[in-house]
């Protein structure tokens, strides 16, 4: 499936300030058993999010005012950690979040936000503690994050330049479709198989 | 030629294709698929028209969200009926072969695969189930994937990928006695972190990984993506050949495949990109305190104070498990109440777990208000335990005797925890809710969580008497 490319994006920054948030906490299991890839972000980091009653629990994050509508996320350590459901990037994507920036993401995780147009940048903890520190002095702070020039900025002059894997960010600027991608090496995957004698 | 290690030798055996600026096309041997992580591939499939381009490589079966009760009996839940009938559609759609719910094998997809001969060394073999790292037990490259990469591996039987770091951990000298291959990898996780293997691939090795029977290896390797660690491997020896001989899809030519597979181990003087080593006589039985399966102690240890954590993210981090755990720092692992037990899991519901679990519970009953289950990994796992008598010993005891499946690991079934509930459980995620929302989940052995279904608090197996 093609993906919704990703040049340019400016946004509001919500925190979320948790070390290793697993993959169950981004989208519990109960909403697992739905056999279609949208509409997941109603269900986003549901058992925080709500109350039992199914009323907002003020207490979490992303119900604070300030974060309404934010599309980039910062968070700790190991995001995406656990389960391999792609349900947790639908969800973050479905929601609103275009970008995710932490020290560090969990492999299978960040691979899966490739594939549906959320881009993970991984800084260092003194950055991921920078911004930490402007969100919480500055309501409403945005960044833009360029993934042409790698490098995200805000407004007060503060700049990063970040690193992604290079065919991922190929792929993501461009939207490409992984799978045409390599179906145009079909003769290189059928020698392959007759080498090894599969599918004779 | 330089010396590789195994991962290296099954990775360039694999390489389709390599160009500058692209992922690596890297083949698949074997591609499992079950109910949750399935149905949008094939959908992504039907919309562009695509088909599955080796049906003979994949191989269906529905594990997560069936009930492990009665099979006769119509399920309960619609969401989940329609993605298991979702599932048996695409599998007769696209011709792949499916073990279904009411087939004698049915099972965990990463118990089956084993079990009936499919996971075999060398080979690469993919999931969308993170704990696809189990089959590396065998000396294959095993690793979880996500929906858009299933779709990608039924398109095109590849995948596009980075080639991860190796990382070797060693483990010398003999387990103490009660102390198993859950409680060694929960002590290493405990040790390396729950992100200590992120961006490689692990390779256990030494003499106490080699005493490990095929089972006690696969529970290893189950968990390293609780490490971090998409993959974890052992290479195949004497155990894993002999474990295989004869299953039903182990090659026909089996002696060829031996000689093949025997030239799979690491060389002598091999690099690894980082190793760690651990003793295996420092090992006590392990039990899980927090919500990450990292947050680990010995059973005859006592809860940790959030403040004795160098890191100020960790202290955090165990201030909110404890509160979630509702458990004081200070509080001995031993005189923690449990509620509920749950044996099973594709970390532990093999049948030498079960006959483990057996042995600790014969002659005993579940301690008065402790619910207790044993769902076995395979309804071939099940058949065999009931030949044993297995079955009996935990019904006796007042366990409950179930179907196949994944059960409480998830909850994605009606297994689950009540609020607030307590469980001793042989799976491997304590994550805040995975076994129900506000349930409190333990990781421990299952020879652990037999005994504390007995006594309602967790006990030392070390001083367990067994009658």
């Amino acid at each position: 499936m093609p993906l919704k490319p990703f040049r340019r994006h400016t946004g509001v920054v919500a925190t979320l300030d948790r070390v290793d948030v697993d993959t169950d906490q981004i989208i519990p299991k109960q909403f697992l058993k739905r056999i279609e890839r949208t509409g997941f972000g109603q269900f986003l980091f549901y058992d925080w999010r709500y109350l039992p009653d199914g009323s907002e629990n003020p207490e979490f994050e992303l119900n604070r005012p300030e974060f309404r509508g934010a599309s980039i996320l910062l968070t700790r350590r190991n995001f995406g950690c656990g389960s391999s459901r792609e349900h947790a990037p639908w969800a973050l994507e479905d929601y609103g979040f275009r970008v995710l920036i932490a020290p560090s993401f969990a492999d299978i995780f960040y691979n899966n936000c490739f594939k549906n147009g959320l881009l993970p940048i991984t800084l260092s903890e003194e950055q991921v503690e920078e911004l930490f520190g402007r969100v919480r002095r500055r309501p409403g702070y945005q960044l833009t994050v360029d993934l042409e020039q790698c490098r995200l900025w805000d407004q007060e002059g503060l700049e990063f330049a970040f690193t992604v894997p290079e065919f991922q960010r190929h792929c993501l600027l461009h939207g490409l479709d992984q799978i045409a991608l390599t179906l145009q090496h079909e003769d290189k995957i059928l020698a392959y198989e007759r080498r090894r004698g599969i599918g004779a | 030629m330089s010396a590789k290690t195994l991962f290296e030798k099954i990775w360039e055996a694999h390489v389709v294709h390599e160009e500058p600026g692209m992922q690596t096309i890297l083949y698949i041997d074997l591609h499992l698929v079950h109910e949750v992580t399935s149905p949008q591939a094939f959908e992504g499939l039907r919309l562009a028209g695509r088909r599955v381009r080796r049906p003979e490589l994949t191989v269906a079966t529905m594990d997560h969200n069936v009930p492990t009760t009665d099979r006769s009996l119509p399920i309960a839940d619609p969401v989940a009926q329609k993605q298991i009938e979702t599932l048996r559609r695409n599998c007769q759609e696209f011709g792949i072969k499916l073990y279904d719910l009411n087939d004698p094998r049915q099972g965990i997809v990463h118990v089956i695969g084993p079990e009936l001969g499919y996971t075999q060394p060398g080979m690469t073999i993919v999931c969308g189930d993170s704990h696809t790292s189990t089959h590396g037990a065998f000396g294959a490259l095993a690793f979880g994937i996500g929906t858009s990469e299933v779709e990608h591996v039924l398109a095109t039987q590849c995948l596009l990928q980075t080639k991860p770091k190796t990382m070797e951990v060693r483990v010398e000298g003999e387990l103490p006695p009660g102390v198993t291959a859950k409680d060694l990898i929960l002590y290493i996780i405990g040790r390396i972190g729950t992100h200590g293997g992120t961006g490689y691939c692990i390779e256990y090795t030494g003499s106490t990984i080699r005493s490990l029977s095929m089972e006690q290896r696969m529970t290893v390797c189950n968990m390293s993506i609780e490490a971090g660690a998409r993959a974890g491997m052992i290479a195949p020896d004497e155990k894993t050949y002999e474990y295989l001989r004869g299953r039903p899809m182990a090659p026909k030519d089996f002696d060829r495949a031996v000689a093949q597979w025997e030239k799979l181990p690491t060389d002598p003087g091999a690099q690894y990109d980082r190793s760690v080593q651990f003793q295996a006589q420092e090992v006590v039985p392990q039990v899980t305190w927090g919500t990450n399966p990292g947050q680990v102690v010995g059973v005859t240890d006592v809860v940790p104070d959030p403040d004795s954590f160098p890191d100020p993210n960790d202290r955090k981090a165990a201030r909110r498990a404890l509160q979630y755990m509702d458990l004081e720092p200070g509080t001995p692992i031993e005189q923690i109440r449990i509620d509920r037990v749950f044996i099973g899991s594709c970390t532990n519901s093999r049948i030498e777990d079960l006959r483990e679990a057996a042995r600790v519970v014969r002659g005993y009953r579940v301690a008065p208000g402790v619910e207790a289950m044993v769902v076995p990994g395979s309804g071939t796992v099940k058949r065999q335990a009931e030949q044993e008598g297995l079955d009996r010993i935990f019904r006796e005891a007042g366990f409950q005797w179930r179907e196949a499946g994944c059960s409480m690991c998830l909850g994605m079934n009606p297994d689950v925890l009540q609020p607030g509930q307590r469980c001793a459980s042989t799976s491997n995620r304590n994550f805040e809710g995975r076994q129900g929302k506000g349930g409190r989940t333990h990781l421990v052995s299952p020879a652990m969580a037999a005994a504390a279904a007995v006594m309602g608090h967790f006990v030392d197996i070390r001083n367990w008497e067994y009658r």
